[in-house]
């Protein structure tokens, strides 16, 4: 039954896919960040159509426009430039690979699609709007909640430390 | 009406791409957004199946899943800043030696 | 309402806003020519038209004919697409925005506001934050130093005070207990002691809270004080610098375009919306409101041109240690102390 809720999902679809199969065929690395942004774009517009609408927002805000963003930092700081291959394996890794990939991927789509067809996801199916999400995240997942604050915290200052220029003193233990 | 298993499916074609990214790339950049990737593909598996089950833990989790990706970026990118610094290459097949 | 009627208005809507905001975009670089000139004790535009009003029509000539080059040392996919980038996020959040009440217009009620989302302030940020790749990819792709010091330095400044900027919002979610922006200004109506009207500022105490969005929303939008990316003097003319013509008018397009979307914010946030005397006859009731919404949007832009025309520009470093410094704690608290009296107080 062709909906609009389907083609919707087909056509944000094929852009996932899309962005996913040019992240590993562009050679230079703020090509694929890029195609890696519209992927999670598309992603968060599939969440959309599965009523999870803080989770579309986060994914915007925090995935696309924060962590993606360190990425382009990163290569944009370190130069990154066009990738060089590796003498061999490519030619193998093309006539096994590929063909390899998609027969394995249209197994996979076979047997899902003939032994659990019959379920069936409604649009906006759970609507889980920040009212709703706050006290599962406050009450039933409070010690998640606060282990990932601390997480965060030794993140950033695992990043800070790792990330700083060595100073004079350690350059002059080298010499 | 789309059914759970298209979903899946789309889920786990991401997965199969971050996979195939974090195998055959060599830049060590590009090896860290396949990584993303997978993670991206997994997020999507967890609101399906919170929608199927309307149970909205789901949906929490993938919250969770964000906090530890970024945080693991932000290490992951400092670790390359720092081996960029004294290697001077990007390319992972080239650091596969513990003395410089 | 049926899908034919709301398309339509939907499309007149759009229409509509686009026009307004362009024509908004224009007119707020004269009134920047203007003020800044007057402070600075000089005319600022006068031979173009009256009061050099006709000024953003022959800007706008000038930005079309003039020779729209690309350096041959660019990385040509994104230098063209990096100004493309950076006017379309500074222009969706216009349809976000709720100017006024519902108007009655031919026995169909459209609410004044494009897209009535229950999430729309987090939309907004998250349009906020996909902006800033307009400026990193221009500073990356042009090739050339200075671009990109001014592209690195200007997206770590946006994604600095992006934080403290969502954090000083949080305190007007609480007092309002949605996301949605028509009922956040909703929440604010009516009056506290019979004359005092109920806006975020005032009844809510969220003035720290206005602080913190205010420069976290300078600093967002790269004006004086927080201009460093883009000064003169530091840096050519920062992410911007390798562009002409038409691209160069997008960017500031953008940069005007993002004011305007902050001082609406400000307005819906703290400030009550288009809450104000509503008299007359019903046309006159459906329009007023959205006079009220404009008199406040002008003086937030006047506030920003007044403050671009008076104060030196902070060090790199020193905006820095400010955003994280001492906004973020500042907003933190600010947080802290609005949920511990919502809770007292209920």
């Amino acid at each position: 039954m062709i909906s609009v809720h389907l083609i919707i999902f087909l056509i944000f679809g094929a852009v996932c896919v899309a962005g996913a199969i040019n992240l590993l065929a562009q050679t230079h690395p703020i090509n694929s960040a890029l195609s890696l942004v519209v992927v999670m774009g598309a992603l968060a517009v599939e969440y959309l159509l599965l009523g999870a609408e803080f989770v579309a927002a986060v994914q915007v805000i925090v995935y696309a426009g924060a962590i993606m963003v360190l990425f382009v930092f990163v290569i944009m700081l370190l130069n990154a430039g066009k990738e060089e291959r590796t003498k061999g394996g490519s030619y193998v890794a093309m006539i096994v690979g590929i063909p390899g990939m998609l027969a394995g991927s249209v197994l996979v789509a076979w047997v899902l699609l003939t032994h659990s067809g019959t379920n069936s996801v409604a649009a906006g199916a759970l609507p889980g709007s920040p009212t709703q999400l706050a006290p599962l995240l406050f009450h039933e997942f409070l010690l998640p909640f606060e282990v990932t604050s601390i997480l965060v915290l030794v993140a950033i200052m695992g990043a800070v430390v790792l990330a700083s220029h060595p100073n004079a003193d350690q350059k002059k233990e080298k010499a | 009406m789309v059914p759970l298993s298209y979903y899946l499916i789309l889920s786990g074609i991401l997965f199969a791409c971050g996979v195939t990214g974090f195998l055959i790339k060599r830049n060590i950049i590009t090896i860290f957004m396949s990584i993303e990737l997978m993670l991206n593909g997994v997020n999507l598996s967890f609101v399906a199946f919170a929608a199927q089950w309307h149970a909205l833990s789901g949906q929490v989790f993938v919250f969770f899943v964000m906090v530890v990706a970024a945080a693991e970026a932000a290490v992951g990118l400092a670790i390359i800043i720092a081996v960029y610094r004294t290697r001077e290459t990007l390319n992972v097949d080239q650091v596969n030696l513990l003395k410089l | 309402m049926n899908i034919v009627p709301f398309i339509i208005f939907a499309v007149i809507k759009i229409a509509l806003a686009l026009f307004v905001l362009l024509t908004a975009v224009a007119y707020t670089v004269w009134l920047e020519r203007k003020v800044v000139g007057r402070i600075q004790n000089r005319w600022g535009p006068t031979r173009v038209g009256p009061f050099g009003l006709l000024q953003p029509a022959a800007d706008g000539v000038k930005f079309i004919f003039k020779e729209d080059l690309t350096p041959p040392h660019v990385y040509k996919p994104l230098y063209i697409a990096a100004p493309i980038i950076a006017v379309v996020f500074a222009l969706t959040s216009i349809a976000l925005i709720p100017v006024g009440n519902d108007v009655t217009v031919l026995g169909y009620t459209i609410p004044l506001q494009i897209a009535d989302v229950n999430i729309g302030l987090l939309i907004v940020l998250g349009i906020t934050s996909l902006g800033v790749y307009g400026i990193a990819l221009s500073g990356w792709s042009s090739n050339s130093k200075y671009s990109l010091l001014g592209g690195l330095r200007a997206s770590a400044q946006m994604i600095s005070y992006e934080i403290a900027l969502g954090l000083s919002l949080v305190g007007v979610l609480i007092l309002a207990g949605s996301l949605s922006l028509r009922e956040i200004v909703e929440a604010q109506s009516g009056h506290f002691f019979g004359f005092i009207p109920n806006w975020n500022i005032f009844h809510g105490l969220q003035i720290v809270g206005f602080f913190v969005y205010i420069m976290a929303a300078y600093a967002e939008t790269n004006r004086i004080p927080f201009d460093l990316p883009e000064a003169e003097t530091e840096l050519v003319a920062g992410y911007h610098t390798e562009y002409s013509a038409m691209k160069f008018a997008m960017f500031f397009m953008a940069e005007y375009a993002n004011m305007i979307t902050v001082a609406c914010l400000a307005s819906l946030l703290f400030l009550g919306g288009w809450s104000g005397p509503v008299v007359g006859p019903p046309i006159v009731r459906a329009l007023l409101p959205v006079l009220w919404f404009s008199l406040r949007i002008f003086i937030f832009l006047f506030i920003y041109i007044w403050v671009r025309g008076t104060l030196p520009r902070f060090r790199y470093d020193q905006l820095m240690s400010f955003g994280w410094k001492f906004l973020l704690p500042l907003a933190i608290a600010n947080l802290v102390i609005t949920a511990l009296v919502v809770v007292l107080v209920n």
